[in-house]
C-alpha cells in the first residue's frame, strides 16, 4: 500500500520534468503561423490567448496535468486526432509485438538459463553464455538489418530446393484477420525484440539457480531422497524465478527502446513508430503523450514487481 | 587542529591495495575472454588513433573514378571493379575502410567522454546522498527514481531533436550528443555510490577521519571514494559499450552525428536503402559495434570477477 502511496510523486514529478523538457520544444502549436506574413502579431498574441500559452508556465501545466488525469492527452498535429485516441489505436499492434517478444524471451531465456546452471561447464553451458554475450552486445538495428538481409533480401535455403523467405515490413498483407499471415510477419521483428531480453534473462537465471543450487535447502531435499528432476522443479526452479521476475519488470524500458527501433525498421504499425513520425514533424502534444503513457507503463510494471516480489517471497517485507 | 599530514589508516590501506593489485592482474589474466577483449580493443584504439595515417583514401571523397553510381563492392568480392575499396564504397562511392576508421574515433571518443561525465556527477551525487543521508538522500534518490522510470532512448531522441529544430541538424554536435547522454545515464552510478557510501560511512576508519578533524570533502573524497572504486570501475565499463550502442542507434534515426561526419551508426542508416544491392555497407559497420562492445563487455566481466568475486 505504501509503495503505492509512493508511486503518485514519483508519476508527478515525471510529469514536471517532461513538461519542462518539451515546453522548450521548438516548433510547437503556433509554428506553421509564425512564417505566415498574413498574420500578424496581433494575431498571434490572440491565438496565444485562446491557446492558454500567454498564462504564467506553472498554471499551463496545472491545467495540463489536470487534463492528462482525464485522460485527455491534447490533439495530435501530425494525425489530425485526438493524441490519446492516435496511442491508443496504436497500442494493439505494439502489445502485440512485445508480448510476442517476451513470450519468446521468458521462455527460451529461462529454458536456456536453467540449462547452462544445471550442466555448469560443459560445453553447452559455454556455447549459451557465450551466445548471450553477444545477445546483450548486438545493436538491436543492425540485428534486424542483418535479419532483413538473410530472411527478406535473400531468403535461407533449406536442402531439397525449399527457401525460406519472409515478409520483413508491416503487420498484415490485408486487412481482414489472417492468424497465419499475421504470424509469418512477426517473427522477424519478434525475433529481432526479443534477443536482448532473451540474452538478459538467461545470464541472470543461471546465476540465480546456481545460487539456489547451493543453498542448505537443496541438500536437505538431496538427502530426503528426492530425486534431481524434483529437487530442481520443485524447490529450485521455484526460488531461482524470484529475482528473474523483478529483471523482467526492469528490463521494459529497455524493451520500449527497442519496440521504437524494431518498429520503425520493420514499418510495424505500433506506438513506437508513431513516435519517430511524430519526432520528425515536432508533434509536442503526440510525444507528450506517448512519453506520459510509457512512463505510466514502466511505473506500474515496477510496483508489480515489488508486489509480486512479496507475495512470491515472504521474506521480504516493505514497511 | 591542524590536519595530521599522513591520514589515519593510510599506511594500512597502502598494505592493502598492493595486495589486491596483484591479485587483480592475476584473477583478471585468468579471464581469458576479458583479455582478448583488451586485446581487441587496444586495436581498435590503436586504428582509431591512426585514422588518418591508416585510411586509404579521404573518408569523405566520393571517388569519381569508379563509382558510377552504385554501391563499389569490396575487393574481395570482385576485384576487377572495386576500384582500389578493400571493403568496398557506400552508397555515394565513399570507401567504406576510411569511414570505417574514423568511424571508431566517433564511437569511442563518444563512449568514453559520456562515462566520464555519467561517472563525475554519478559518483559526487552518490557520495553525498550516501555520506549525508536523511533529506538530501532522499531527495537525490527520488530524482534518481524519475530519470529511472523514464524510458531512456525516448527521452534521448526528444531532447535531440529539441537540439535540432532549435537551430539546424548540424548542432547536433560530438560535444552535444555526450552532454545530453552524459546528463541522462548518471543515476545508475550515483545508486551505486550511494550504496558503498552507506555502509562505508559507518567503518572505523570513516570514523577515525573524523574523529582527527577532516572536513566532509576530505573523508569524502580521500577515504571513502578509494573503498567504493571497484563497483564503479565495473560499472563505467560496462557503460561505454552501453554508449556506444545507444550513440549508435541515435546516429542511425538521423538524431545522433551528423553526416558527412561518419559513424558506425550513420553509416548503417545509408546502407539500409541499399541493403539489397550492397550487403558490405550494411555489414562491415555492425560488425565494427558488435566486436566493439562484446570486447568492452568481456572486459567489464572480467574486472568484475577480479575485483570482487561476490559482485554480481
Amino acid at each position: 500500500m505504501r509503495r503505492t502511496l509512493q508511486a503518485i510523486p514519483l508519476l508527478l514529478a515525471i510529469s514536471v520534468i517532461l513538461y519542462a523538457i518539451l515546453y522548450n520544444m521548438p516548433g510547437g502549436p503556433l509554428a506553421p503561423y509564425l512564417q505566415n506574413p498574413h498574420i500578424t502579431a496581433a494575431d498571434i498574441a490572440r491565438l496565444k490567448h485562446n491557446l492558454g500559452m500567454d498564462q504564467p508556465v506553472p498554471i499551463q501545466y496545472l491545467k495540463w496535468l489536470g487534463h492528462i488525469l482525464v485522460g485527455d492527452l491534447g490533439y495530435s498535429t501530425s494525425n489530425s486526432e485526438p493524441v490519446f485516441q492516435a496511442l491508443i489505436e496504436r497500442l494493439p499492434a505494439t502489445l502485440e509485438l512485445m508480448g510476442a517478444s517476451l513470450f519468446i524471451s521468458i521462455g527460451l531465456g529461462v529454458g536456456a538459463g536453467m540449462i547452462s546452471a544445471v550442466y555448469r561447464y560443459s560445453v553447452t553451458d559455454y556455447v549459451i553464455t557465450t551466445l548471450a554475450f553477444f545477445g546483450q552486445s548486438m545493436p538491436v538495428f543492425w540485428f534486424a538489418l542483418m535479419m532483413q538481409l538473410a530472411f527478406a533480401v535473400h531468403g535461407i535455403p533449406l536442402p531439397g530446393g525449399y527457401l525460406i523467405q519472409l515478409p520483413s515490413a508491416g503487420i498484415a498483407n490485408s486487412d481482414t484477420f489472417d492468424f497465419g499471415d499475421r504470424l509469418v510477419h512477426l517473427i522477424l521483428p519478434a525475433t529481432v525484440l526479443s534477443l536482448l531480453g532473451l540474452a538478459t534473462f538467461s545470464r541472470f537465471m543461471r546465476s540465480s539457480l546456481l545460487e539456489v543450487l547451493g543453498t542448505d535447502y537443496m541438500r536437505t531435499a538431496a538427502a530426503k531422497g528426492l530425486s534431481f528432476r524434483t529437487i530442481l522443479f520443485k524447490h529450485g526452479l521455484k526460488n531461482a524465478l524470484i529475482p528473474v521476475v523483478t529483471i523482467i519488470a526492469l528490463s521494459l524500458p529497455g524493451l520500449i527502446g527497442g519496440a521504437i527501433i524494431t518498429e520503425t525498421i520493420f514499418a510495424w504499425p505500433g506506438m513506437g513508430r508513431l513516435f519517430i513520425t511524430a519526432l520528425n514533424q515536432s508533434d509536442l502534444a503526440l510525444l507528450m503523450g506517448y512519453l506520459v503513457l510509457i512512463a505510466f507503463l514502466v511505473v506500474f510494471s515496477n510496483l508489480l514487481a515489488d508486489v509480486a516480489y512479496a507475495w512470491l517471497d515472504p521474506r521480504v517485507k516493505y514497511d | 587542529m591542524a590536519a595530521p599530514s599522513v591520514p589515519v589508516g593510510t599506511a594500512f590501506a597502502d598494505e592493502e591495495a598492493r595486495f589486491s593489485k596483484v591479485t587483480f592482474w592475476t584473477r583478471l589474466r585468468r579471464h581469458k575472454l576479458a583479455v582478448a577483449g583488451l586485446v581487441v580493443l587496444a586495436l581498435m584504439v590503436i586504428a582509431a588513433a591512426l585514422a588518418k595515417q591508416l585510411s586509404p583514401f579521404d573518408p569523405n571523397a566520393i571517388d569519381n573514378v569508379h563509382w558510377q553510381g552504385t554501391p563499389l563492392p569490396p575487393c574481395f568480392q570482385d576485384a576487377s571493379i572495386c576500384g582500389g575499396h578493400a571493403l568496398g564504397t557506400d552508397d555515394v562511392g565513399r570507401d567504406l575502410l576510411s569511414r570505417l576508421l574514423f568511424g571508431a574515433r566517433i564511437s569511442l571518443a563518444v563512449g568514453l567522454s559520456a562515462v566520464i561525465m555519467e561517472v563525475l556527477i554519478g559518483t559526487i551525487l552518490g557520495a553525498i546522498a550516501g555520506y549525508y543521508g536523511g533529506w538530501i538522500d532522499y531527495a537525490l534518490m527520488r530524482v534518481t527514481d524519475v530519470f529511472l522510470s523514464i524510458p531512456l532512448l525516448p527521452l534521448l531522441l526528444v531532447l535531440t531533436a529539441i537540439v535540432a529544430a532549435s537551430s539546424t541538424r548540424a548542432a547536433l554536435s560530438f560535444g552535444v550528443i555526450v552532454i545530453i547522454i552524459g546528463a541522462l545515464s548518471w543515476p545508475t552510478v550515483a545508486r551505486l555510490v550511494r550504496a558503498s557510501f552507506l555502509s562505508l560511512r559507518e567503518r572505523e576508519f570513516a570514523e577515525a577521519a573524523r574523529a582527527v578533524g577532516n572536513n566532509d570533502g576530505r573523508i569524502i573524497f580521500r577515504h571513502l571514494l578509494p573503498n567504493a572504486v571497484a563497483p564503479i570501475v565495473v560499472q563505467a565499463t560496462l557503460d561505454v559499450a552501453n554508449v556506444i550502442i545507444v550513440e549508435s542507434t541515435l546516429s542511425f534515426l538521423g538524431l545522433g552525428i551528423q553526416p558527412p561526419t561518419a559513424s558506425w551508426g550513420n553509416m548503417l542508416s545509408d546502407a539500409q536503402s541499399n541493403l539489397e544491392i550492397a550487403w558490405w555497407a550494411a555489414v562491415f559497420p555492425g560488425l565494427c559495434i558488435l566486436v566493439t562492445v562484446l570486447a568492452i563487455n568481456y572486459i567489464g566481466d572480467g574486472l568484475r570477477d577480479a575485483l570482487d568475486p561476490n559482485m554480481r
